[in-house]
């Protein structure tokens, strides 16, 4: 009679997410690349050419135009680049080349599955994230001690949206009802409605709730608070705080089911 | 004797109203080829998947090496090799990265999986590929990297489900020849399959499967010494006058089965029943004298043929 030997690995989730970097390690250059240029564009066009017509009015909140916006620019990035991360990994995974099939057939659980794609889609956010910052630094966006802070503020948002999308990626199996759903009616509408380019307040106030239920709004006025003197209370700051971790916790919990129930398929 | 490696009794999947697999029940012994033939649809991979821990049965018992899968399947998985009917390679990395990060989800050390490695390459017959991409491989090389990168954690029992479908017949036979060397090493093999040449070649004991249930258990000779004659004789006589000839021929044979094309006639010796039909006048257009095979067996069983 053989008996159960061996030892199940408790570090499935590392596994998983080493795999994924391995991947992602074939496009160092292209994720590098987009790394620098997207915030170079962005602030070029925006940050300079609106910022010189902004700042020459006195500037927002009492800072400059570029200030105001790095925060949610950061923020921006990191929910792009978290959810691209994501998306596309577990679109992968369980339709177009199967490879979740393939570990679950291991040792590897569920849960592992979906946190491991998690943990490689914050790893690539962190780096992109600094990149970004980097490129704000130089840009002169970043003026004060505080500015670092814009950083964890900005992958906070980037985790919350990547648990969010990593539960629907897993759900709707149709790519074609996904992508038209995230894209027309998330990322873009999110980035022009989320006060990142203007103060949310500036807003008729039956759109605002676009910006309330927006990892990215909550984000940026993190970001804004922690890098300049934006006023914020700190029942505010708890409650931007717990709506990012509400988003982390359910969209979590909700990958792993729908991991595990499609995975069962 | 020994407490057999799989155990089932009355195992069922049941999908809504659709009963996937009804109530079957096997044993399979450390070290034996165990088949499972059937068409497609018959429930064969469900089962597969059940064993593999990655489905949850919906009623009866099993076991895996002693332990229940619905209890313990992350263990029971560590001591399997999965070769599903799909691969599921990971195509943007290369060959050797394939194996390496297999081996990493058994929580294999890296030096463990990069010594064992060259020798899985040498296995599979892709030394020359080891740096290249997976997506630009030919099938018969993505099925043998499926088989060698589920060798990475040296499993006690390797799953094939269908190994060599879309395969051509000489990748066909480069795994054969690889599946018996593992057979030969004692590695349990448990196989699905809706051809009968590759359960012949590969099966030691083989359940018949059709819609769910088992049509019959045993060594592919014993079920053809048990459900078919020695000999079969095919003839045709053009799609308009076979079925005329049926009640000619019928009190010939020992048994006669018709299909669309043509009649097969069973008797232990097919030249002599072929030389009595001639001694009717009876002229075939085209005749074959061939061996029983399993898809006699499996036609004999369920009136079907196997690859429809």
């Amino acid at each position: 009679m053989s008996n159960l030997i061996r030892k199940v690995s408790p570090y499935g989730t590392f596994h998983v997410a080493e795999a994924r970097i391995r991947n992602m390690a074939k496009w160092t250059w292209v994720i590098l690349f987009a790394a620098v240029v997207n915030p170079t564009l962005y602030l070029v066009s925006i940050g300079i050419g609106v910022g010189s017509l902004i700042d020459a009015n006195n500037g927002v909140d009492g800072v400059s135009y570029l200030t105001f916006l790095a925060p949610a620019l950061l923020a921006s990035a990191a929910i792009q680049g978290s959810s691209d991360e994501v998306i596309f990994p577990t679109m992968a995974g369980f339709k177009w080349e199967r490879t979740f099939f393939g570990m679950r057939s291991t040792p590897i659980s569920a849960r592992q599955i979906s946190f491991g794609i998690f943990v490689a889609a914050m790893f690539r956010t962190v780096i992109s994230v600094v990149i970004y910052w980097i490129v704000l630094y130089l840009f002169g966006a970043l003026e004060s001690d505080t500015a670092w802070l814009a950083m964890p503020a900005a992958l906070f948002a980037g985790a919350a949206m990547a648990a969010v999308m990593l539960a629907l990626a897993a759900k709707i199996e149709s790519e074609d009802f996904f992508f038209m759903l995230v894209g027309r009616f998330v990322m873009i509408p999110m980035f022009l409605f989320s006060g990142t380019f203007y103060p949310l307040s500036q807003m008729p106030v039956f759109l605002q709730f676009v910006g309330w239920i927006s990892p990215l709004w909550h984000a940026t006025e993190i970001g804004r608070y922690l890098t300049y003197d934006y006023p914020l209370s700190g029942l505010q700051l708890l409650t931007h705080m717990g709506v990012l971790t509400v988003m982390i916790v359910v969209g979590l919990f909700f990958s792993v089911r729908f991991f595990a129930a499609r995975l069962e398929k | 004797m020994s407490e057999p490696l799989i155990h089932a009794r009355g195992l069922t999947k049941t999908y809504g109203d659709f009963v996937a697999v009804d109530g079957i029940d096997f044993d399979v012994a450390k070290g034996e080829s165990f088949g499972f033939l059937g068409p497609n649809g018959a429930g064969k991979s469900t089962t597969m998947r059940i064993i593999g821990a990655t489905s949850v049965r919906t009623s009866g018992t099993l076991t895996i090496m002693g332990k229940d899968p619905e209890v313990n399947g992350p263990q029971i998985r560590a001591h399997l090799g999965v070769v599903p009917q799909q691969d599921n390679l990971d195509v943007e990395l290369t060959v050797s990265e394939n194996i390496y990060i297999y081996g990493r989800y058994f929580g294999l050390s890296s030096s463990f999986i990069k010594e064992k490695i060259p020798e899985l390459l040498e296995f599979a017959q892709l030394e020359e590929k080891k740096d290249t991409k997976v997506q630009t491989l030919s099938g018969g090389m993505k099925r043998r990297l499926t088989i060698a990168r589920s060798l990475v954690s040296e499993p006690d029992i390797l799953m094939l489900d269908e190994p060599t479908t879309g395969l051509d017949p000489q990748a066909r036979h480069i795994l054969w020849d690889r599946l018996f060397r593992l057979k030969e090493k004692g590695v349990t093999l448990l196989i699905t399959t809706h051809y009968m040449d590759e359960a012949e070649q590969l099966c030691d004991r083989l359940i018949v499967m059709d819609r769910g249930k088992i049509m019959a258990e045993n060594s592919p000779a014993q079920l053809i010494k048990d459900y078919s004659t020695r000999e079969v004789l095919e003839v045709r006589f053009g799609s308009e006058k076979n079925h005329e000839m049926v009640d000619v021929l019928r009190p010939l044979a020992e048994r006669i089965e018709v299909l669309p094309d043509r009649i097969l006639l069973y008797a232990e010796d097919g030249e002599s029943l072929l030389e009595e039909i001639a001694a009717k006048g009876i002229h075939p257009n085209t005749s074959l004298v061939r061996r029983s095979s399993l898809e006699d067996v499996f036609l004999r069983l369920t009136g079907r043929t196997l690859v429809e």
